[in-house]
């Protein structure tokens, strides 16, 4: 279906709406914050205007090219275990039953609506000393005493994936739903078991997919705030720690500003070299 | 035993049976079709020969081997798809050649055998192509192609050629028919065309909307021979007439009594019975005439195609199709009286 081009002045009224949204809500605050991340800072005061690029010189420190690095990192390590975990269990999802789909899809959902506070709390008491799940592995006898492992990395990878999941699921279900069970079926009687047919047909033709869905979760991840400084040690902070920290404990808005612009460039950068590797396809075809 | 047997097959899904009891012999190297409505079964049926269902009763046997449990991976079938399912990732060469793959065969043996396989389908140097570059014809012939590729021992067409317009059907059915008897490969064929069926088939599986099968014959048994009322109703146009059986062997149609030549077996004096003719084989008389098997009426549409023309006549409340060439077009129009001939030979009495 081709949309029809607006014409007069009512259609064109009815364009006005999501320019002002976009306006209202993404732009005039973006512009905001550009223009404060050049501004100087007034120390005991709020920032003074006028025009510096102090800010962005002041972003290339040791500590945050660490900080910026870290973050990355853990949201493309996150990003890679769920869509590694979510993929196959998206595909399985969407081979059953309508009605027990639904049932896990309302499963999924409601984890979404859980505050990162709460998962966050939950998980570092599920990974304490005193009531973790290590007890229960002493007494299956596979360990010899509890152990603490919250906060630390695996917990921060733990919570994070665990919070990134069920998007990833919803990210994944559409272009899963929508392969033609033809597909796998062909295969198979081509000779491939369904092991080999899940890695040579069903990833192989959904490779676009497995790319969106990789960014999209990678960029989600990008906004953890509040589950690092739960799970994780101080050195496992993210970026979105350390720009909260200069904007509300250090009263620097605009050196968080100039962190949370470079922030978003490197992160656009990225999202865009792999939305370009992944519309690569064999064959020449478009 | 060669060949493929299939013994007393039946599928449930669930409280619903999709295929009740087909017992059926498929020789080497022959054309099989199972022809049916839609919802007869007729794929779920070719879905358990390859493998892709199991069947909740019965054997299948393939050269005597009992392959009923056997996973469709390990069968060694080609199957041609109604949707094709060319797989979207790969080139022309690469969908051809998966079979191989899988099979670790070299990739200078696998570029042979794709180019041969191109050469068999009249698509050479397409090799290198996106699947969506290709037209629906020639998807058509890459889905077969790389269903030949590891020379099947069965080779399954689940509506193959559905997709495609009609012009370009009829040549594909042609071609399709020529390539298999070329191989000698034993095939069965899915469609609900019954013409496609007659073109290409050595023998018809005629299966009906009660999920059994109805009659299996060549095609032109089945044409001229049809089992009961639904096999002449489905394969071609046929007149239905309802009647009745008389003590003398005669049929009373309506206010008419008709001479016929064979009557089914166990056929018994005074029971109904259904009278099928074939259009093209009823002449029809300018004007009201007497005479065996007679039945004056008046013309009520004239259906003038130009390569054919079809007659509808009214004769005392029954509805009647003739057929003819342009040649022995009789000079009738809408409106006038005409009598229809239903020669004895050609009334094939069913029972009702």
């Amino acid at each position: 279906m081709i949309a029809e081009r607006p014409q007069g002045a009512l259609a064109r009224l009815t364009l006005l709406y999501p320019a002002a949204v976009l306006l209202v809500f993404f732009v005039i605050p973006f512009g905001i914050m550009l223009a404060v991340s050049f501004f100087r800072r007034e120390p005991g005061g709020f920032y003074l205007v006028e025009f510096s690029l102090a800010n962005y010189g002041n972003l290339f420190t040791a500590l945050f090219g660490r900080v910026l690095a870290f973050s990355l990192l853990i949201s493309a390590f996150c990003a890679l275990l769920c869509v590694a975990a979510g993929f196959p269990f998206t595909y399985l999802l969407t081979r059953m039953p309508r009605r027990r789909q639904v049932v896990w899809l309302v499963i999924l959902v409601s984890v979404l609506s859980l505050s990162a506070v709460i998962v966050a709390f939950a998980w570092s008491i599920m990974l304490s000393q005193t009531a973790g799940v290590s007890n229960l592995f002493v007494r299956l006898g596979l360990l010899d005493r509890p152990q603490s492992w919250s906060p630390g990395f695996w917990a921060l990878t733990c919570g994070m994936c665990y919070v990134a999941f069920p998007y990833t699921v919803l990210v994944l279900y559409p272009p899963l739903a929508r392969l033609d069970p033809h597909l796998p079926e062909a295969a198979r009687t081509l000779g491939a078991s369904p092991l080999v047919t899940f890695f040579t047909v069903i990833v192989g033709s959904l490779r676009s997919a497995i790319v969106a869905a990789l960014v999209m979760v990678f960029a989600f991840n990008l906004g953890t705030y509040l589950i690092p400084q739960i799970l994780g040690k101080p050195q496992h902070w993210t970026l979105s720690v350390l720009i909260t920290d200069e904007a509300i404990y250090r009263s620097n808005l605009p050196l968080a500003a100039a962190m949370a612009v470079f922030f978003m460039g490197v992160s656009l950068a990225l999202v865009g070299m792999a939305m370009l590797g992944g519309r690569r396809r064999p064959g020449g075809a478009a | 035993m060669p060949g493929l047997f299939l013994e007393k097959i039946e599928k449930r899904f669930g409280g619903v049976v999709a295929v009740r009891d087909v017992t059926l012999e498929v020789p080497h190297g022959r054309l099989v079709c199972f022809l049916g409505p839609s919802g007869c079964g007729k794929t779920t049926l070719l879905r358990m020969i390859a493998g892709l269902e199991r069947p909740s009763r019965g054997r299948i046997l393939l050269d005597g081997e009992d392959i009923t449990d056997q996973p469709a991976h390990r069968r060694r079938f080609g199957m041609v798809f109604q949707s094709l399912a060319l797989f979207p990732h790969l080139t022309v060469a690469e969908n051809i050649a998966y079979s191989l793959r899988i099979r670790n065969v070299p990739a200078a043996e696998r570029r042979r055998r794709s180019e041969e396989l191109l050469e068999l389908v009249r698509l050479p140097g397409y090799g290198g192509r996106g699947v969506s570059q290709l037209s629906g014809g020639q998807r058509q012939r890459v889905a077969i192609a790389r269903a030949l590729a590891i020379e099947p021992r069965l080779f399954l067409l689940d509506e193959p050629l559905s997709a495609l317009d009609a012009k370009l059907r009829e040549e594909m059915q042609l071609e399709l028919r020529l390539l298999q008897q070329r191989l000698g490969i034993t095939t069965i064929l899915v469609t609900h065309d019954q013409r496609e069926a007659m073109t290409m088939a050595d023998w018809i599986v005629v299966m009906g909307t009660d999920n059994r099968v109805h009659q299996t014959g060549t095609p032109l048994e089945i044409y001229r021979r049809p089992a009961d009322a639904f096999v002449a109703g489905f394969i071609g146009t046929s007149n239905l007439l309802p009647g009745r059986l008389g003590e003398d062997g005669r049929v009373t149609v309506g206010r008419v009594t008709l001479r016929v030549e064979a009557l089914p077996a166990g056929a018994l004096p005074g029971c109904a019975v259904t009278l099928s003719v074939r259009p093209e084989e009823i002449p029809v008389l300018p004007g009201e005439t007497a005479g065996e098997n007679h039945l004056p009426g008046r013309v009520t549409f004239v259906r003038d195609v130009g390569s054919s023309v079809e007659i509808h006549l009214d004769c005392g409340g029954m509805a009647i199709v003739s057929a003819s060439t342009p040649k022995n077009r009789p000079a009738l129009r809408q409106g006038d009286a005409a009598t229809a001939v239903l020669p004895p030979a050609a009334c094939v009495v069913l029972a009702a």
